[in-house]
């Protein structure tokens, strides 16, 4: 017992490191003086040690807490990128003019930053269902004051009261499918109802019932279609470093959440393989329903961006798309489809951030996150516009950027599984996405300045953290092996 | 036949000079505007030298098409190699460049009309420094096309064109430029998508046996994919003449068509071409279209030998309405670049009519057309851009009697024009004829309506030379200047090769006859 409980201590280090920082964050912040970055350096210190526990752990297969927590390869791959999103928004939010205003209260942001980080890295290694919920809570609850962190401007103040309400009920009813699936099959583990699943359940209906609820959860959590109301108000809401982490750490923690809880619950036990798992869940076809959720959140997604002229809007909406993308590569349940998710995931976490980060700078000196106020930017800034462009071509998909490698694998997963039409439609709405992608490339460069003509200058550190993120994506083009050993290694999941 | 230059391949140093170009450009003060210039001229400069040493070395005996073996200068290594992954087993994608008889004359081309392109951008005045910077990376991804053999590098080039292109035309093009940009943009782009797709497609389909390991290796590789025995078991495109088969050659088509251009996907031209600056008319005449036809013959003909037997009855038909359609909408213009432009239309549907032939004249023909347009087009269009940039219109109603006015200029304007026309004696006649009596042995009926074009052509070209150099000059335009010793620099070159190759075209024949009469054997025996 006690044994057990160490020897799982030992395992837990970069989430003990995690709160651990948290706490001395909260003291810090009650000791040091208000206007101080401590409260950042702090969290990133924290974060930075975090990251460096993660990696320790790599290649270890193992499962703690009494089937609670699994340390596998899977977890160790989420979990590291999850931090080194993290790290990123400490250098987003140490520039942001909008946080700058709210100095006094800082230690409260990354002390909710770190909560929120410790969540995620839970959601995507816990293997039980009531960990799992408690994970999704704490992640949501901290993103909620995070989205309301600039409560005086009212967007904020609005989008943090439309996140709460979209939340609560979302989460409740995920809770409710995850105590319809406890009741039936007796076991809160996943490794347990798996077992109960295969030895056979007779209550097809009730089974359907919960598992449609626990994908309302996780459907609202990754801002899939139908789920995806909430996003373009939150995300232009919220300041532009959470809209960002949001847009990236936030989707990577559901998506892994999603697949080790499908893809664990469900699998044969005999054969080890997913298909013949679903089987238990006679009558509805739900490889069809998720490549329907899909195909909707490709199509609307890509549609509705169209028309957005708020930068962090469109972002959204061109999210909401991307995780259309990586859904595409869960239906494939089998192994392509999840190694095709990590890489796409390991190329999302730099473009994205890459376009949130320029659409910062610019808002922070321009005061409009409007995109027909950027007509002329390509001019006056000339070095942040074609990082910008970088950024949007690699989300759209033109090599030789990181983003067409990331299409790429994911398409290649879905021709080699065979689901021809839904790689069509992902090849059409990529042709839409570059409409509107390319509509802020245009008018960075091919107008002529409004009003001020006079070039903006941007200091050494922005300049330098551009490059850090517009390295990768630029590199990842040409040169991908390495992410693709590294997602390969890692498909291994415990259990599996 | 291999050769490096300190330690590099010569194929690998034609493709990567104007990057190197690139990076010179963007380190150079912004000021410094005669130093980018002249870096831009050198690196293009070196790459017509080094097409030249390819020209003197080429060997003409060796056939390319689909034996590895037979290309030249050829330089393959490893780029991505993962080993068995367990869903695809081992995937390789490999750094493949090579050259045979077919895209020999497509290097010598690009390298030619990319130096005179720079030559003739020298009036540039907007920002100097990205302008030569883009137009650098685009020539890299044009000759990068032209060598690869490896489908996923194919690909990359393919796709590196798009951006360099857009921003030309979107920055420095005329009153319409960010329409035309968007236009050529996305036009392009769904063609690269399909192509995408087919290529995915393409390559679970096809695993060659790795000899010393015994593994089975999926490949990119374009010269496996030709193989019908590399073709794996129940593979989506395995087998012949499958549905799944045909629809993967249309999907390739269509984006090869759209780059042609071929109607019904010839929209986006006229407008590019209307609103590029000078240059890059010359670049997207020049050289851009013939990827489209090259991309047949590389990709669709020896790779889906069955389906090109199956649709190129409707091939040749496209080629015919576009050789008539081009003309008609020429004869209407009174644009002289939108004239230009749709007689492009017109004179590459000749290259598509004379390859569907699949007969080695028709073959020599359409390539040898290839090459002969892309020097021809880029004549006429560097005289619209020496009127243009004297008086900034290009209405053909607006000129008169110019041949008095600047007799050197009438002297050059008129052998391109005669060239575009077909006379006898000039380059354009060869490469129709032998297009023309090659379609002729296949489809009778298609090509005498397609000949009909021909006088079209004749009709709109004699109705522009009377309407800009001959009659009654306009009073506003009396004074304008006879050509200066740089615009006869970019002209001289192409010139001299439209008189040569008229007179004695067999230089560049002998280049790619053998590896044509062999593509064709390899097609008509239905490539097994």
């Amino acid at each position: 017992m006690i044994e057990h409980s160490l020897h799982s201590l030992s395992q837990f280090y970069p989430e003990i490191v995690l709160v651990l920082t948290l706490c001395v964050i909260i003291v810090a912040d009650l000791l040091v003086k208000k206007e101080s970055n401590i409260t950042a350096y702090i969290f990133l210190g924290g974060m930075v040690l975090t990251g460096i526990f993660i990696l320790l752990q790599s290649g270890r297969i193992d499962s703690v807490f009494y089937n609670m927590i699994a340390v596998d390869p899977f977890a160790v791959f989420f979990k590291a990128l999850i931090v080194l999103t993290g790290i990123f928004i400490v250098f987003f939010s140490l520039q942001s003019r909008e946080l700058e205003e709210y100095k006094s209260r800082i230690g409260e942001y990354y002390m909710l930053l770190s909560g929120m980080v410790v969540g995620m890295m839970l959601m995507v290694s816990s293997t039980n269902l009531l960990l799992m919920y408690l994970a999704f809570e704490l992640t949501s609850i901290s993103s909620y004051v995070l989205v309301g962190f600039t409560k005086e401007t009212p967007v904020s103040a609005e989008a943090s009261m439309k996140y709460i309400v979209y939340g609560a009920v979302s989460s409740g009813v995920m809770l409710y499918g995850i105590s319809l699936l406890i009741g039936i099959t007796g076991a809160t583990d996943m490794y347990g109802i798996n077992e109960a699943l295969n030895a056979g359940i007779n209550q097809p209906v009730i089974l359907n019932l919960s598992i449609v609820m626990i994908v309302v959860g996780l459907g609202f959590k990754t801002a899939v279609v139908p789920f995806h109301f909430w996003a373009p108000d939150i995300y232009q809401g919220a300041p532009i470093p959470i809209a960002a982490i949001l847009a990236v750490a936030s989707k990577i923690a559901a998506f892994g959440l999603m697949v080790r809880f499908f893809l664990v619950t469900f699998m044969d036990a005999e054969i080890l393989i997913t298909s013949g798992a679903w089987e238990v869940l006679s009558g509805v076809h739900w490889n069809m329903l998720l490549a329907g959720m899909a195909a909707l959140a490709m199509i609307i997604g890509n549609l509705t961006a169209l028309k957005q002229d708020n930068i962090k809007r469109m972002l959204a909406y061109s999210s909401i798309a991307h995780a259309g993308y990586i859904l595409m590569g869960l239906v494939i349940v089998a192994e392509e489809g999840l190694a095709s998710i990590m890489i796409y995931f390991c190329i999302y976490l730099f473009m994205n951030l890459g376009a949130f980060y320029v659409a910062m700078l610019f808002s922070n000196k321009l005061k409009t996150e409007s995109i027909e106020q950027y007509k002329g930017l390509g001019f006056r800034a000339p070095l942040e516009s074609v990082g910008m462009t970088i950024f949007l071509v690699s989300l759209t998909g033109i090599p030789p950027t990181g983003g067409f490698i990331a299409k790429l694998y994911i398409f290649s997963a879905g021709v080699s599984a065979g689901w021809i039409w839904l790689v069509a439609i992902a090849g059409l709405t990529t042709i839409i996405s570059l409409f509107y992608y390319m509509r802020v490339v245009r008018n960075m460069f091919f107008y002529k300045p409004v009003g001020e003509e006079t070039a903006i200058s941007f200091d050494m550190g922005a300049k330098i953290f551009l490059f850090v993120l517009l390295i990768p994506t630029l590199l990842l083009g040409i040169y991908f092996e390495p992410i693709l050993s590294f997602a390969k290694d890692s498909v291994l999941m415990f259990g599996m | 036949m291999e050769l490096q230059i300190l330690g590099i391949g010569i194929l690998t140093w034609l493709v990567f000079l104007p990057i190197v170009g690139m990076i010179i450009v963007l380190l150079l003060p912004d000021k410094n505007r005669n130093a980018i210039r002249w870096t831009a001229v050198i690196a293009t400069g070196l790459q017509v030298v080094l097409a030249g040493i390819i020209f003197a070395l080429f060997d003409r005996s060796l056939v390319g098409i689909n034996e590895a073996d037979s290309f030249q200068f050829v330089e393959q290594f490893s780029w991505i190699t993962v080993e068995s992954v367990p869903w695809v087993g081992r995937i390789e994608i490999s750094y493949f460049l090579g050259i045979d008889g077919l895209s020999v004359l497509m290097v010598i081309l690009t390298s030619l009309i990319g130096l005179i392109g720079v030559i003739s951008s020298w009036n540039i005045e907007k920002m100097v420094k990205g302008y030569f910077a883009l137009y650098l990376l685009l020539v890299t991804g044009m000759m990068g096309v032209f060598v690869s053999l490896d489908f996923f590098l194919f690909f990359i080039f393919w796709e590196v064109i798009l951006l360099p292109m857009y921003f030309l035309i979107g920055i420095w093009g005329g009153p319409r430029k960010e329409y035309a940009a968007i236009k050529f943009f996305i036009y392009t782009f769904v063609g690269g998508i399909l192509m995408l797709i087919t290529m995915l497609a393409l390559y679970f389909s096809v695993a060659y046996t790795d000899p010393a390991t015994g593994q089975s290796v999926h490949t990119f590789n374009i010269l496996h994919m030709m193989n019908p025995d590399n073709f794996v078991e129940g593979g989506l495109l395995s087998g012949v003449d499958t549905t799944w088969r045909y629809v993967a050659w249309m999907a390739l088509f269509i984006n090869f068509a759209i780059k042609i251009p071929l109607f019904p996907f010839h929209t986006w031209l006229p407008d590019a071409h209307v609103e590029a600056p000078t240059p890059i008319s010359v670049i997207l005449a020049g050289v851009l279209l013939k990827l489209g036809t090259y991309g047949l013959l590389r990709i669709n003909f020896p790779i889906f030998p069955d389906a090109t037997i199956y649709f190129v009855y409707f091939m040749a038909v496209l080629g015919m309405i576009s050789i008539i359609y081009g003309a008609l909408c020429a004869m209407a213009q009174d644009d002289f670049k939108k004239l230009i432009a749709y007689s492009s239309i017109s004179h590459m549907g000749i290259v598509v009519l004379g390859i569907a032939a699949l007969n080695t004249q028709g073959m020599v023909g359409g390539v040898l057309q290839m090459f002969n347009h892309g020097i021809i087009t880029a004549v006429l269009f560097l005289a619209v851009g020496v009127l243009y940039d004297r008086t900034h219109t290009r209405g053909l109603n607006d000129f008169g009697g110019i041949a008095n006015q600047m007799p050197k200029y009438t002297g050059i304007a008129m052998v391109g024009m005669f060239a575009a026309l077909g006379l006898p004696g000039l380059n354009g006649f060869v490469s129709e004829l032998f297009s023309f009596l090659g379609a002729f042995q296949a489809y009778k009926w298609i090509t005498m309506i397609a000949v009909t074009g021909i006088i079209i052509t004749a009709g709109y070209i004699l109705w522009t030379v009377q309407r800009i150099f001959l009659g009654k000059t306009p009073d506003n335009r009396k004074d304008l200047k006879d050509l200066t010793p740089r615009e006869i620099i970019a002209f001289a070159p192409l010139i001299v090769l439209i008189i040569l190759l008229g007179i004695y075209p067999s230089p560049v024949i002998e280049l790619m006859n053998t590896s044509l009469s062999h593509l064709v054997e390899f097609m008509t025996k239905g490539g097994f």
